[in-house]
């Protein structure tokens, strides 16, 4: 989230649009309740489906699934058709005015550069043209403004095109690109609020992209009640992402070197991003303090300036990630012997299912870490149609290892708001059941002493990592935390009164603005530090003093950055640094200084009127033309899922993503709209958290068992009927299930064709309480996102018939 | 944006606590008025704010050390689909289109016991003290007295109390008056994420009503209201309703609840028969012929009752 939970109060419209929060994220919805009941706010929900969202919304509108862009391209182009833009907000802070390169282009739903056997584009057009100061040049009026392209992009998408591509009825589409226009003025704000019903496609990135730009000609990130809140579907997801638990970060979003990345040099050789306007922040020119200090923090002595701090410790990455597609895939090739699946439940989570049974057979062996017992751990288990598979066949060994739960465990959950909030252990593991810190610790020290008896290749980085807790075998939650922050590793003197010392070793650093590339700091994750200073553990703060009655509720916890509560605040007072509504003051330019409720993002002397609020951007601004950052356009452009039920109406020959990657095989396992008639999706209901409740008997009594949901049209053509049986079934697999017929699912007419929906809920599996039953994954595509590989979950074809029920 | 700040809903609780020196309503009995009045109290259901969630259900089925039974699912999200004994609180999903702007309305209602001030259940019960009413209002079932007849069963106008195949004995919704006894309010209400379900005395719920119906009224749902019934003098679980003019489009809400003649029938005859049990028991072999509909008693439950009462026959 840009902005935090608390802050959804002070909105004047709420769009929730890819996502559900009531049912998926009840607790936080209350602040939508808040903002409704205190402040007359309207809700809008736009969704294949009527939801439990959708039944306390102002308005709703249907869409069908993975038409998300040409509906909200379709906004930006109602806003600007009927000026309804911010426009102080939209030149003065996004790249608007900036001259693009010429020979950028956009022709029948591909920009240039397109490479169709790579499926990848050649992206040098995708940038800015600079002036002979090196700076980027700037006019909106120059036809090659980013303004005047996004303006040519976007008006394609009219109401027509958006009816017959989305099949949202044009007077709803209307209704609601109305409602979101008028938070075009400074004192009305929008928030969106979007999950995975944005990210699980396979253009997931553009998705939310699309948004962010509407939001920034609204003017409507930075300020209250504003901005892009992705709500977060775990109580640490947001913890992992920031850790840089993905294959190709280490934390704090700083990059694992690539195989081309050989030396420390030429690794920070792209990672300068100097500024491209006249005096802006650039605030990534501090990549190498954050970098070096990680290293340190992982080799502490043996990171040294002589060895550029350990870089060849680092591994190198010879793909661009190793997503769970990419993994999965390895493990089907045979390529893979063993898995360390933590915390995860990976045969009910990822795509494709029989290919995942098949892949998990090949392992050697698979090591299951959970507090619970999931159906990945039991994949050789035969429990017949549930999982039909011939135990006596599989050789895999898999070793399960009981870890706690959260509520047994002490230390910090990072929640969708950023906010680190301490918790302390609530109970006692039960039986022999394990930290995980204990478990990894444990791993840890064996195979360092295996390395130590025996040798092996290349085993620096493992004997030499920093390990030095109080006890080896059990880190504390607190010495993990102190790591994070970061500390002192030599007395550094004050350049300006060498009796004084800036720094003093042994010290935690106060943030990161104290770290330095000279090897004399160490910080595990920088967007962390401060989190526990020397002013204790912030994580733990439990102050819910609020003096403005906003939200913002500073001294609660700690957020990431610095306990900034929301991010590009500078951008919610105008050029001048006057809030842009005063009854939502979160920043202000007293003359020389930055005051108000929230830690600004700017420097605090920073002069409003030469330093953008973009900070993290080298232009200052924010970007409406994303330059060659994605990989599949600088703008978002309507592609169809991989499985569609239409042709893509703007470019017939293109299916789905171009640019998005499909292993050898996997495209001859989409189906056709011919085969397989009905738009699928998948979803979570809010009786359940993922495949975790299922074990929990009064969560199995609310919803206990799987269920598809259809039309009351699609249930009548098809003779079903309502709590009968049904079997559904995709290219890639079969299920069967209870049908609830429903009117909060209507047909829709794409392009003159009627499209029927059909929900497949996420939940059951065949251990735990509730009756046993499949889940999604069974049907869905082996395909993710263009640029982070997310699964395309929400959007894939099916087709249904009416079946007898199991003989009781 | 509208022009009024609504006031927080009441988080606090309400502080007194009470015991049968509060009793005001005595099943089969007669007791004195007690000597002092509590505070009305009230539980406040805003249907518009419900997001269907269910963590009432699961709040009531933890505070009350319940598990109800992993059913099926039947075609609708209702689970479970009916109260029981060991579920005091169900929601109940309507999918209704409104015929004025012909849009689907999710309509989601949490059922339970209304807590009636003219309590239908605790007249129509032939036990002494096994159903009683506290001066605030709370209509409890004293189970030690319960013979299990299902009596309340027909006396209740909202089709709530439930016998248990178990032990024989009605169960219902209590307003958790053993939290609220110790100055806490309702598990399910404590568990409410969007405070869809508030509670506090009657007049602060009232007020907080308004604000909610005034909101409501913005929004374009001009009929908005309060559901207290007067027919059965007011209950002390309210509900704010989009459609106040027409409660059975949430699942079968009654309009305008009474109790049955024939229970207001019996509640004459005990007085004129004086207050012996006997006599009380007497007048059960009269309504048992009169009383019949769709909550029927089992014969199990009829035979004990009988029993109890001395006559010894079947039906």
């Amino acid at each position: 989230m840009t902005n935090s939970w608390t802050d959804i109060k002070n909105t004047d419209l709420v769009i929730i649009m890819g996502g559900n929060a009531a049912e998926a994220h009840p607790c936080g919805f209350k602040w939508v309740t808040e903002a409704k009941a205190n402040r007359g706010a309207k809700l809008i929900v736009v969704d294949p489906r009527f939801t439990r969202s959708a039944a306390v919304a102002d308005f709703y509108a249907p869409i069908r699934q993975g038409t998300d862009i040409a509906f909200l391209l379709g906004v930006i182009n109602y806003c600007v058709q009927n000026d309804k833009v911010q426009w102080e907000y939209t030149r003065n802070f996004t790249n608007a005015s900036y001259i693009v390169k010429e020979g950028f282009d956009y022709n029948d739903g591909l920009f240039t550069g397109y490479d169709e056997a790579r499926r990848d584009y050649n992206r040098s057009t995708w940038d800015y043209e600079l002036g002979e100061d090196g700076f980027v040049k700037s006019d909106i009026d120059h036809p090659r403004s980013v303004w005047n392209l996004l303006k040519k992009h976007v008006s394609a998408y009219t109401p027509e095109m958006v009816e017959r591509i989305c099949g949202t009825p044009k007077d709803k589409f209307l209704k609601v690109a109305q409602m979101i226009s008028e938070c075009s003025t400074p004192t009305k704000t929008m928030t969106s609020m979007y999950a995975l019903g944005w990210t699980q496609h396979s253009k997931g990135s553009q998705n939310i992209r699309a948004m962010a730009m509407l939001q920034l000609i609204l003017g409507n990130i930075g300020v209250r009640g504003g901005g892009m809140n992705a709500l977060r579907g775990h109580s640490n997801i947001q913890g992992l992402t920031d850790i840089g638990l993905m294959s190709n970060l280490i934390p704090g979003y700083l990059n694992i070197p690539t195989e081309k990345e050989t030396t420390f040099d030429q690794y920070m050789s792209t990672r300068g991003f100097k500024p491209m306007r006249p005096n802006q922040m650039s605030y990534w020119q501090n990549y190498k303090k954050f970098f070096v200090s990680f290293l340190k923090s992982m080799w502490s002595d043996a990171a040294t300036p002589e060895n550029n701090f350990a870089f060849d410790y680092l591994p190198k990455l010879d793909v661009p990630a190793y997503d769970v597609l990419r993994v999965f895939e390895l493990m089907h090739e045979g390529k893979m012997n063993g898995y360390f699946c933590q915390g995860f439940n990976p045969l009910l989570s990822f795509p494709n299912r029989k290919k995942l049974t098949t892949a998990l057979s090949k392992l050697k062996f698979l090591v299951v870490m959970d507090p619970l017992q999931t159906e990945t751990a039991r994949f050789w288990e035969n429990h017949g149609e549930f999982n039909d598979v011939n135990s006596g066949s599989i050789q895999t060994e898999v070793i399960e290892l009981p870890t706690t739960c959260f509520a047994e465990d002490e230390g910090s959950l990072t929640n969708s708001g950023r906010w680190l909030q301490w918790h302390w252990a609530g109970g006692s593991p039960p039986g022999e059941n394990k930290h995980d810190t204990w478990i990894m610790a444990q791993i840890y020290l064996r195979l360092k002493k295996l390395y130590q008896q025996e040798g092996g290749a290349f085993a620096e980085p493992i004997l030499k990592l920093d390990w030095r807790y109080k006890d080896p075998g059990v880190p504390s939650p607190h010495e993990l935390a102190k790591e994070l922050n970061g500390s002192v590793l030599a007395d550094v003197p004050d350049p300006n009164d060498p009796t004084k010392m800036l720094l003093q070793k042994g010290k935690q650093v106060v943030s990161f603005a104290a770290l330095r590339d000279d090897g004399t700091t160490a910080c595990a994750c920088w967007i962390y530090s401060g989190c526990y200073n020397e002013a204790g553990n912030n994580m733990a703060r439990r102050d819910n003093s609020d003096p403005a009655d906003l939200g913002t509720f500073g001294k609660w916890s700690w957020s990431w950055p610095v306990n900034r509560r929301i991010l590009y605040n500078r951008a919610s007072a105008d050029l001048n640094g006057k809030p842009w509504d005063p009854t939502r003051k979160l920043l202000e330019w007293n003359g020389t200084t930055w005051t108000g409720d929230d830690v600004p993002d700017i420097g605090p002397t920073m002069k409003p009127t030469e330093v953008g609020p973009f900070i993290m951007n080298p232009e200052g601004s924010a970007r409406l033309f994303t330059r060659g950052m994605l990989r599949d356009g600088p703008f978002p452009a309507h592609y169809e899922p991989f499985e569609a039920p239409i042709a893509n109406v703007m470019a017939p020959k293109i299916r789905g993503n171009p640019v998005a990657r499909v292993f050898k095989g996997d495209m001859e396992q989409f189906g056709e709209a011919k085969d397989f008639p009905y738009a699928a999706t998948s979803y979570r209901l809010t009786e359940h958290f993922h495949f975790w409740t299922k074990h929990s008997q009064r969560n199995a009594a609310m919803q206990p068992e799987f269920f598809v949901e259809i039309s009351e049209q699609l249930a009548a053509e098809k003779n079903v009927k309502s709590g009968g049986w049904v079997r559904v079934w995709s290219k890639r697999g079969s299920v069967k299930a209870k049908a609830v017929v429903t009117k909060r699912i209507q047909p829709l007419t794409c392009d003159g064709k009627t499209v029927h929906i059909v929900g497949i809920p996420l939940h059951w599996g065949f251990i735990g309480e509730t009756k046993k039953g499949f889940g999604p994954n069974s049907l869905t595509p082996y395909v993710g996102d263009a640029n982070i590989e997310t699964p395309e979950y929400k959007a894939f074809l099916v087709d249904i018939e009416s079946i007898p029920g199991p003989v009781a | 944006m509208v022009s009024f700040i609504l006031p927080p809903a009441p988080t606090t609780d309400v502080k007194t606590t009470y015991g049968q020196e509060d009793l005001i309503k005595r099943s089969a009995s007669n007791i004195s008025p007690p000597a002092r009045q509590l505070t009305p109290v009230a539980k406040l259901i805003d249907v518009s704010k419900c997001i269907g969630c269910k963590a009432c259900e699961v709040a009531c089925l933890e505070w009350n050390d319940m598990r109800t039974p992993v059913g099926v699912n039947t075609g609708v999200y209702d689970n479970p689909h009916d109260l029981t004994p060991d579920m005091f609180t169900t929601m109940r999903f309507t999918e209704w289109v409104n015929p004025e702007s012909k849009n689907l309305e999710w309509l989601i209602r949490k059922d339970g016991c209304m807590h009636c001030a003219d309590p239908g259940c605790l007249k129509a019960c032939p036990a002494p003290g096994a159903i009683v009413q506290y001066s605030n209002g709370i209509v409890d079932f004293d189970h030690d007295k319960c013979i299990g007849c299902g009596y309340c069963v027909k006396g209740c106008p909202f089709n709530i109390p439930r016998i248990s195949q178990v032990d024989n004995k009605a169960y219902k919704c209590t307003l958790c008056s053993d939290r609220v006894a110790v100055g806490q309010g309702p598990a399910c209400a404590k568990a409410c994420p969007t405070q869809a379900i508030v509670f506090g005395t009657k007049d602060e719920m009232k007020k907080h009503a308004e604000g909610r119906i005034k909101d409501l009224q913005s929004r374009g749902f001009k009929n908005a209201g309060l559901y207290d019934p007067p027919g059965v003098g007011g209950t002390h679980v309210m509900y704010v309703l989009h459609h106040n003019d027409q409660p059975q489009i949430y699942a079968n809400l009654p309009n305008n609840p009474r109790i049955s003649p024939v229970v207001e029938l019996w509640k004459g005859a005990t007085k004129y028969a004086g207050l012996a049990a006997m006599a009380a028991f007497a007048a059960i072999g009269v309504i048992h012929h009169l009383v019949t509909g769709p909550n029927k008693v089992s014969e199990e439950e009829e035979r004990k009752a009988e029993e109890l009462a001395g006559k010894g026959k079947t039906s």
